[in-house]
């Protein structure tokens, strides 16, 4: 029996000529990944457990991303925490203030993370590095310390679920769309312990920034990572950043599913997810009743470059609604600072939005727009548990870029290819 | 080793985000962790539950975030086990490396009841709850995971090595 492109990753990273799914392995790591809310509890288990030295100083990456710059004095102390372990152990690639980005719109785009890759990061949305064609998946800090101590962890290698896409997305259709959709089609748990592989002549038609938004919610159908077969797009994505080498896999002919789902992508709509789970889905043209007091744009999941894009091209010489709060988070530096070279950042003030440095602030309820009891917020983010983003009493409504900047407009759940 | 308390009782899709609140995830403290979780659903769990008590999920239980505070959060506040229909992978592993014992089974699951007491082996998987005297075999760990809890949690089982 043939592997699949996740089986054949694990299988080369344990050392092992074939792997099946349920079979229990030690792999090597390429990349272990912490942030500012996990890294401090993996600090204190690596020191508790005694190890004074890390496997390798180039294969760690801590960002500080979630409270920066920090919020309150706690956080000040556990972005301090990350901070001396990055200078005692000398990790390269810490990231503070000034260079930080959200992690997974950052190692990507610094070319930290590369095709074949076995990553693993103490945060969910870990399964991001799947778009370049690597396994990639989150963990907890216990996980992280001991990846961190010893370059290896074990894992279950998990069966699959197939993706064939075909067709190409219509106007105002994006990545976020389609993830969305699949998780509506096979619910919170659908993909629970397996890999979601996503293949077909669709694929072609699927830019890097579209793939990455879609593995980054692969966690939100209860995946352990979500893949792409690498291809042109993957190359050229690739090629200048970082000193990694690519290893490119691919699945076998015979490898083996436990289903396929085929999906055209020129039948979707702009879709977004009710509260109170990222299931609920529903088409964008549903929610004309649904009047919001809140949008943000941005996240590990849409804050890269053609997000922005996005949301550039509908708020452009607009203004947004009275009563609605607009909030436009660049995902890295580097795309804050292009917004501010290509003219965008001014186009989001003068429409009446504000525009953040890096944070994940938001998204988790952490700060940088918290919400009150009884408000609404479209949100571009990954996930609208209840409280996720605020009051137990507040309601997030998942949905694209261009689906969140045109309910800015609107002041409630509006289908972009309508404004 | 065996657990035995009184029933707390959640539904599906039990997310990490109420276990413990991201407002909190500004500590480490395992005490200060305990005194809010399940607050975003449940008010009273903090106060009422005591050392030994048992948590009962359905499907999908910690489900969404990453953070080891969840497990953790739970563990501190006294619970001893987690039954449940289906854990979400990252809290399932989370679990392993910290020490809090879970179990799989959906009978048992389905069948007990809020305030009910149960008894968990976790040798053998069985638990039965003696409210109503039914008995249910939960699924155990493979052997490898065993390893890891007796060695009392992966760090340790690292250090064995």
């Amino acid at each position: 029996m043939g592997m699949t492109m996740t089986q054949k990753i694990l299988a080369a990273h344990a050392g092992l000529t074939t792997v099946k799914a349920g079979q229990l392995i030690n792999a090597d790591l390429d990349i272990v990944l912490g942030n500012d809310i996990t890294t401090p509890v993996a600090i204190n288990e690596f020191n508790k457990a005694g190890f004074d030295g890390v496997f390798h100083k180039e294969k760690i990456a801590i960002v500080l991303d979630h409270f920066v710059p920090n919020k309150d004095i706690k956080s000040a102390t556990q972005s301090k925490q990350c901070r001396e372990f990055a200078n005692k152990y000398d990790i390269l690639n810490f990231f503070d203030v000034g260079q930080m980005g959200i992690e997974h719109a950052l190692l990507p785009e610094k070319g930290i993370v590369t095709a074949g890759d076995c990553v693993i990061g103490a945060d969910s949305h870990t399964c991001t590095y799947g778009a370049l064609g690597a396994f990639s998946t989150g963990v907890g800090s216990t996980d992280m310390a001991a990846g961190m101590a010893t370059g290896k962890a074990w894992f279950k290698v998990p069966a699959a679920i197939k993706f064939e896409l075909t067709g190409k997305f219509g106007p105002m259709v994006s990545g976020k769309d389609l993830i969305l959709h699949i998780i509506g089609m096979i619910g919170v748990d659908g993909a629970l312990y397996r890999s979601m592989e996503f293949t077909g002549p669709g694929v072609a038609n699927l830019t890097m920034d579209d793939r990455l938004c879609i593995c980054n919610m692969a966690i939100e159908a209860g995946a352990k990572n979500g893949i792409f077969p690498v291809d042109e797009v993957t190359r050229s994505y690739m090629k200048g950043r970082g000193s990694r080498t690519p290893v490119e896999y691919a699945a076998d002919p015979d490898a083996e599913y436990e289903k396929t789902y085929t999906i055209d992508l020129s039948t979707l709509v702009p879709t977004v997810s009710w509260p109170h789970l990222p299931e609920n889905t529903h088409p964008a043209s549903e929610g004309a009743d649904i009047a919001i007091d809140q949008v943000v744009i941005g996240s590990c999941t849409n804050g890269r470059l053609e997000d922005m894009e996005a949301a550039y091209n509908i708020l452009n010489g607009k203004k947004v609604a009275k009563g609605v709060r607009a909030i436009i988070i660049p995902g890295t530096m580097e795309v804050y600072k292009e917004c501010i070279l290509r003219g965008w950042t001014t186009a989001f003030i003068d429409a009446g939005c504000i525009v953040s440095t890096p944070t994940c602030g938001p998204c988790l309820g952490g700060y940088m727009g918290v919400l009150a009891d009884g408000e609404r917020c479209v949100s571009t983010t990954n996930r609208n548990f209840v409280g996720r983003m605020g009051h137990t009493g507040s309601e997030v409504y998942l949905a694209s870029p261009a689906t969140a900047a045109a309910s800015a407009i609107t002041g409630h759940i509006t289908d972009p290819r309508t404004v | 080793m065996n657990a035995k308390g009184t029933v707390f009782k959640y539904p599906d899709n039990v997310d990490t985000d109420v276990i413990i609140p991201a407002r909190y995830l500004n500590s480490q403290d395992g005490k200060e962790l305990a005194s809010h979780c399940m607050e975003d659903i449940d008010l009273e769990f903090a106060k009422k539950v005591n050392e030994g008590d048992i948590m009962v999920g359905g499907w999908n239980f910690g489900c969404g975030s990453s953070r080891e505070h969840a497990p953790l959060a739970i563990k501190c506040s006294g619970i001893s086990c987690v039954i449940a229909k289906s854990f979400a992978r990252i809290f399932y592993r989370n679990s392993i490396n910290i020490g809090l014992p879970i179990l799989e089974c959906e009978p048992a699951a389905d069948a007990i009841e809020a305030g009910h007491t149960v008894t968990v082996d976790f040798d053998t998987g069985v638990i039965v709850d003696e409210t109503t005297g039914q008995q249910f075999q939960g699924e155990p760990f493979p052997a490898f995971i065993q390893e890891i809890i007796k060695a009392g949690g992966l760090m340790k089982s690292i250090r064995k090595q």
